[in-house]
């Protein structure tokens, strides 16, 4: 199972996991689930009770899937979610004209994506708008359900006009940033022998992938969404579903040159500020400025949320980066160091939201009981848990967790730029071009801290 | 020799971290006090939001609630209190424990009720300092790391 000389155990030599990868059914069972879940919800956003903290869509959609998807999902298996994400299936099974397998005329337009709109910045965008109405988005069932509706029907109308999983890929602002962050997880899909791909002619990994991704030519896995497609289309069975060490595809210097992640990345981090201040923040006003869309607060807020996300943020990184160069008389192209240097920012943002998510969650788990023996706010109690409430001193360790989190993240992202400055300069000049951007990330992290703890 | 380097690294890190987590801080010495807040409770707001004491004093808290009928409970202390619109309800207890305790709405009052919440700071805020000290030991070991 491991390769020679390699730190890597491909999980597809497991016999029990081979075979669930290479049948089809388990993951459309388990997609199927999902979609089931996502209709379910939608309709109790529509239908139950207004108030959020009584509503199964609020409660299941912003605590318990955002909190798996924080904690679990991305942490460890990368863009694992996206599996099994209800999101595209409708648009890509009327894409395929079929369940489980490509048939042989598939309905659709077929368009390539402009090349113009590739990358993640639209997906920063949407996750923008997300961000200026969260407050709204959080506690409005209703709103949740229609924002789950329209992410479903912009997501089967882009599968009818362009090929593959074009809402995957370039517009949803989950998948993202679930992309950026899944070069920090421990799995991965990878070619075993390249030069068994070079000689197939086929190429039914590629024309097979939903993600229109070429696994030989993949350098990271922000693209791929473990679907296993390749895995279970390959005839000479080398593809492998590889666990592997934390942030195996960090610290390489990249021949392309993605400043949409470098902006995601950033976004991530200001809106893990942004959010941190307005939910657990003790400042009504900045609650209220949230919350009333339209007012002149709400502008103020909204002003100061986009300052920060695309001025102060990307500002301050820009500067960290220019005197970094300086210091370290890098000869790459600035644009170059700047994408390739926020790669530290990656696992920094991670464990900020890890961070968040831990304060932000652990004292409403009350409510995902609650919700589940009343979904709908119509004071039943199906499973008897509608009045349960988390003892208050199991909250007591919330405080220390997120300490924890936010340390671990800055060390990676410390050690991260360190070895990333060491490639773009002389090893008697790294220590001083490795400061500002330490600097930069040590502020970030304090600010938090700040927030959270302050 | 290296692996000796690294093990060294490690420990001086890991002791340094202990160092930072654990040691005692220098504590005031107060005499215990009686504590009065009154709280105005309006609109996703508590109003003082932060409250400051320190161990072993007697707090008094009266909650009044200004709109819709609000809750509040603190993390860590077994306390309730329900104040309905225009009244005063109130509860005393000690304060236990420094370290800082999350002051939070217990009645639906509204879309931002879960968000409700405000501070109970017992002593210094040692946490904070803690989590500096270790931010900045994370900073340099992370940039020392592999250069050892």
């Amino acid at each position: 199972m491991f390769a020679p000389g390699e730190s890597r155990l491909n999980l597809a030599r497991l016999r029990v996991l081979d075979k669930l990868i290479k049948s089809r059914w388990p993951l459309l069972l388990a997609r199927s689930i999902t979609l089931a879940g996502f209709v379910f919800t939608i309709l109790v956003g529509l239908l139950g009770s207004p108030v959020g903290s009584h509503n199964f869509a609020i409660i299941f959609v912003w605590i318990a899937w955002w909190t798996a998807l924080k904690l679990f999902f991305i942490p460890l298996g990368g863009r694992s979610w996206c599996s099994v994400c209800p999101l595209p299936m409708p648009g890509e099974w009327l894409q395929n004209g079929s369940l489980l397998t490509k048939a042989q005329k598939s309905i659709g337009l077929g368009m390539r994506w402009p090349r113009r709109l590739r990358g993640n910045w639209l997906a920063s965008g949407l996750f923008l708008l997300i961000g200026i109405f969260s407050a709204l988005t959080l506690t409005d069932a209703r709103l949740t359900a229609w924002i789950l509706l329209g992410l479903l029907g912009t997501a089967m109308l882009l599968s009818l006009i362009f090929e593959r999983r074009a809402f995957c890929s370039y517009v949803c602002p989950i998948g993202g940033f679930t992309g950026i962050y899944a070069k920090t997880a421990p799995l991965e899909v990878r070619v075993i022998d390249s030069d068994i791909c070079k000689s197939h002619a086929e190429k039914t990994c590629y024309t097979h992938c939903p993600w229109g991704v070429y696994p030989l030519a993949m350098r990271d896995s922000s693209q791929c969404g473990l679907c296993m497609e390749c895995l279970r289309v390959c005839t000479y069975d080398n593809i492998s579903l590889n666990l592997r060490p934390f942030g195996s595809d960090l610290g390489q210097t990249n021949s392309i040159t993605r400043l949409d992640e470098t902006l995601l990345a950033l976004v991530m981090l200001s809106s893990a500020l942004s959010f941190s201040a307005v939910f657990i923040g003790p400042w009504g006003w900045l609650k209220s400025a949230a919350y009333d869309v339209g007012s002149t607060a709400w502008w103020a807020y909204t002003g100061a949320y986009l300052a920060l996300s695309l001025l102060v943020l990307p500002g301050l990184y820009t500067l960290a980066v220019w005197w970094s160069q300086k210091t370290g008389q890098a000869k790459a192209p600035f644009k170059r160091l700047l994408a390739d240097y926020s790669q530290a920012l990656l696992p920094l943002g991670l464990f900020t939201w890890i961070a968040f998510t831990i304060d932000f969650a652990f004292p409403k788990f009350s409510y995902v009981l609650q919700v589940l023996s009343d979904p709908f706010g119509w004071g039943w109690n199906l499973v008897g848990t509608s009045g349960v409430s988390l003892p208050s001193a199991l909250l007591g360790a919330a405080p220390v967790l997120q300490v924890g989190a936010v340390v671990v993240g800055l060390f990676w992202s410390a050690n991260l730029s360190q070895r990333l400055v060491a490639k773009q300069v002389q090893p008697a000049r790294a220590r001083r071009a490795i400061l500002p951007l330490a600097g930069f990330s040590l502020l970030f992290s304090l600010t938090m801290l700040l927030l959270l703890l302050g | 020799m290296k692996h000796w380097k690294k093990i060294l690294f490690w420990g001086l890190a890991i002791s340094l971290g202990l160092v930072i987590s654990l040691a005692p801080m220098p504590v005031k010495a107060t005499s215990s006090n009686q504590k009065l807040f009154k709280i105005q409770a309006s609109r996703f707001a508590f109003s003082p939001a932060v409250l400051a004491v320190n161990p072993g004093d007697q707090v008094t808290i009266e909650l009044v609630s200004q709109d819709v009928v609000h809750g509040l409970s603190i993390d860590g202390y077994d306390l309730h209190l329900v104040a309905d619109p225009g009244q005063t309800a109130s509860m005393t207890f000690t304060a236990g424990q420094a370290g800082s305790y999350t002051l939070r709405c217990s009645e639906t009052c509204g879309a931002m009720h879960p968000f409700m919440v405000g501070k109970l700071q017992v002593g210094g805020n040692d946490l904070l300092w803690r989590a500096a000290g270790l931010a900045l030991l994370a900073v340099i070991a992370g940039v020392w790391w592999k250069r050892v």
